[in-house]
């Protein structure tokens, strides 16, 4: 008000344009747009597109017509897509637990002083700092079936006599991929928990000591409880990241030996692209869509109950 | 119940040397108030007692066992921090009752005890509640309640009462000294401000620069102090010191300042003699002082001009200047005076502080 009286008193009235724009509700429109144009094509559009490749009979140079549900029920006959359902659960599971047994291990021992703790605390992120595609290709080559330094150092030390084909076996190709995974996302879960632990007072844990708590029970009742948001809040991130995965599996074996490490983004990269099965790509990509939505609702609606009480 | 020894005690972090050779002894159910500046190595003293802190020297016992190896799980000691220091994830029940669970207490047993805990501090209708749903005295409650529940040897405060605004203070204050009375707990508590220290204390602790510097009942600090150091903490407003010389003259000692001129009385001219010659810190309280009637001896009168008038109510603060020196004088709230007027103040003689300029120790 004060700036229009002001722009009357020097005779200058503001253009129309301008003082609609006082209003609140057209203000927040104006405001709004650039974010809702931004989301609506890069993600609204690109998902709304999917949905309908999924639903047609594209190819690679055709872009096919109309089929209805006709692609999820070819792949919900698909045993490659059963192996991937399993897989993709069995890979987010376990590495989520191992990921936070070993950040929370971590955590709680960076929370502690000792000399070097910056210098530590930095390297610990290495990991999580390069890229994800270079390491794994370090990963690939210690795990190369001639090459690899695993195999050396095992034989060396007389543990082995013949050569492990880590990524020629299904399930060692599995638990390696699933090492790396662990390798690559620990730092992550590290470091955010120790951000958590940090904002939890030194003398709540004087206060369990002289209360009668010993170590383990100062973390069971104290830490951990109140670091409890926190770990879920990363939990839920990691479980988000790790079910859609995909260079660390791409780089290390492709989906192999004989499709037995792929995940839900490996496998519909291979159909979509590799094969040139726009359609059946699209409806194994979204297929990982209700199992996601399920996972996050569950976890942000238990993250909703622990912050409110 | 319980004694607690405290012998040439020494803290060391790294090469800060915080609590020096400090030596106390707490009788049974005794209320002992460590006090001081910050960083006078106070809090570290308790810390060291309630076992969160290393002992580098000396020892600590409770009932005449040496605890200084022993975790502070195992001193059956209960604090009070600064901050509380309640679980916020635990319900006020829930606060009390995790010191008895931690010590493996029947569940009725548990229930009996914040039930009768939360009765003497008036909380019981807020047992359910959150510590963040509660004001800041009611949390210092929960945490005297929590303590309480316990029943322990020893009670340790840590400045309980800085968070807390300056009428809940003196609320809790008077609540503290009522609570100890009725549970007669052995207690040491901390505090930088000398009026709790004054009014909750059987014996008061001075600490500075992690020396102890005069341990004694308030009373005995107040009258009696021990250094220039105590002079000044202890009573408010602080006690004034004027700097001077000390002469003999015709058989009487004779105090000197600019604009300044006394006479000692006896008792305090007998310890000053063999200092005559040597420079001295004259103390008065404000109290002691006041506008010199015809009855009072000129050994003991000087002139002063009023600076600033401070009406109080109960009492008229008085900013006088004597030669370059400030005297703050407590007169009666019925005197009409106003800056810039000329007073001739006089002191009693009994209550005249003397105090060697160079050690600060009290002749």
């Amino acid at each position: 008000m004060a700036a229009t009286t002001l722009a009357t008193a020097e005779g200058k009235r503001p253009s129309a344009r301008l003082r609609r724009l006082e209003d609140e509700r057209w203000l927040a429109l104006v405001l709004l747009t650039p974010t809702a144009v931004l989301l609506g094509l890069f993600i609204a559009y690109p998902f709304v597109e999917g949905v309908l490749l999924s639903l047609s009979s594209a190819r690679v140079g055709d872009p096919g017509q109309f089929v209805g549900l006709k692609n999820f029920y070819k792949i919900w006959n698909d045993s490659i897509f059963h192996t991937t359902v399993w897989n993709t659960f069995w890979y987010t599971g376990v590495t989520t637990v191992f990921k936070l047994a070993l950040g929370l291990w971590l955590a709680l021992l960076l929370n502690r002083h000792f000399r070097g703790k910056a210098i530590i605390r930095a390297f610990i992120l290495l990991p999580f700092i390069i890229p994800t595609v270079l390491s794994t290709f370090a990963w690939k080559w210690m795990f190369d079936p001639t090459f690899s330094v695993i195999n050396w150092t095992l034989f060396q030390l007389g543990l082995i006599t013949t050569r492990i084909n880590w990524l020629g076996d299904p399930d060692l190709a599995m638990t390696s991929i699933i090492v790396i995974n662990i390798w690559r996302g620990v730092p992550f879960f590290a470091i955010t928990l120790l951000a958590g632990l940090q904002t939890i007072s030194p003398e709540l844990h004087e206060a369990a000591a002289i209360d009668g708590a010993r170590p383990w029970a100062r973390f069971w009742h104290v830490t951990w409880p109140l670091l409890m948001p926190v770990t879920l809040v990363v939990v839920l991130f990691s479980v988000i990241q790790t079910f859609a995965d995909f260079q660390l599996v791409y780089v290390m074996t492709g989906g192999g030996p004989a499709n037995a490490t792929h995940l839900f983004a490996t496998y519909a990269y291979q159909l979509g692209i590799g094969t040139g099965l726009l359609s059946e790509g699209a409806a194994i990509s979204l297929a990982m869509f209700p199992f996601l939505f399920i996972i996050v609702v569950a976890q942000l609606l238990y993250i909703r109950r622990v912050e409110t009480r | 119940m319980a004694e607690v020894s405290i012998r040439k005690l020494n803290k060391m972090f790294d090469v800060t040397h915080v609590v020096k050779d400090v030596d106390l002894e707490i009788r049974d159910k005794e209320f002992v108030v460590l006090v001081g500046p910050s960083g006078c190595g106070k809090t570290t003293t308790l810390r060291m007692v309630a076992g969160l802190e290393a002992i580098t020297s000396g020892q600590i016992l409770i009932d005449d066992a040496v605890v200084n190896e022993v975790p502070p799980m195992d001193r059956d000691i209960a604090m009070v921090f600064q901050n509380y220091a309640l679980y916020p994830h635990m319900s006020v029940a829930g606060n009390m009752a995790f010191g008895l669970k931690m010590r493996k207490f029947a569940k009725p047993e548990i229930e009996t005890r914040i039930k009768r805990a939360a009765a003497i501090l008036g909380i019981e209708n807020l047992l359910e509640r959150k510590p963040r749903q509660l004001s800041g005295g009611q949390r210092q409650r929960v945490a005297l309640g929590r303590a309480i529940v316990r029943d322990p040897k020893v009670f340790l405060f840590d400045e309980p009462l800085s968070n807390l605004d300056a009428k809940l203070r003196v609320q809790m204050r008077v609540e503290l000294k009522k609570l100890h009375e009725r549970l007669g707990t052995t207690a040491i508590y901390v505090t930088h401000d000398q009026v709790e220290a004054m009014t909750l204390g059987d014996r008061v602790v001075v600490m500075k620069d992690g020396w102890v510097q005069q341990v004694g009942e308030p009373l005995e600090l107040y009258n009696t102090p021990a250094n220039r150091f105590v002079a000044g903490f202890i009573g408010s407003p602080a006690m004034n010191f004027i700097e001077a010389t000390l002469a003999e003259s015709g058989g009487a000692v004779v105090a000197e300042a600019p604009g300044l001129r006394l006479t000692l009385p006896g008792p305090q001219a007998a310890r000053a003699r063999a200092k005559a010659g040597r420079s001295v810190t004259l103390g008065i309280r404000p109290e002691d002082v006041h506008v010199a009637t015809a009855s009072d001896s000129p050994d003991l009168c000087f002139d002063s001009t009023v600076e600033v008038v401070e009406q109080l109510g109960s009492e008229i603060l008085l900013d006088t200047r004597v030669g370059p020196a400030t005297v703050v004088a407590s007169v009666d709230p019925t005197m009409r005076i106003r800056s810039n007027d000329k007073l001739r103040l006089s002191l009693k003689p009994e209550r005249l502080h003397l105090f060697d300029a160079e050690t600060e120790v009290a002749i």
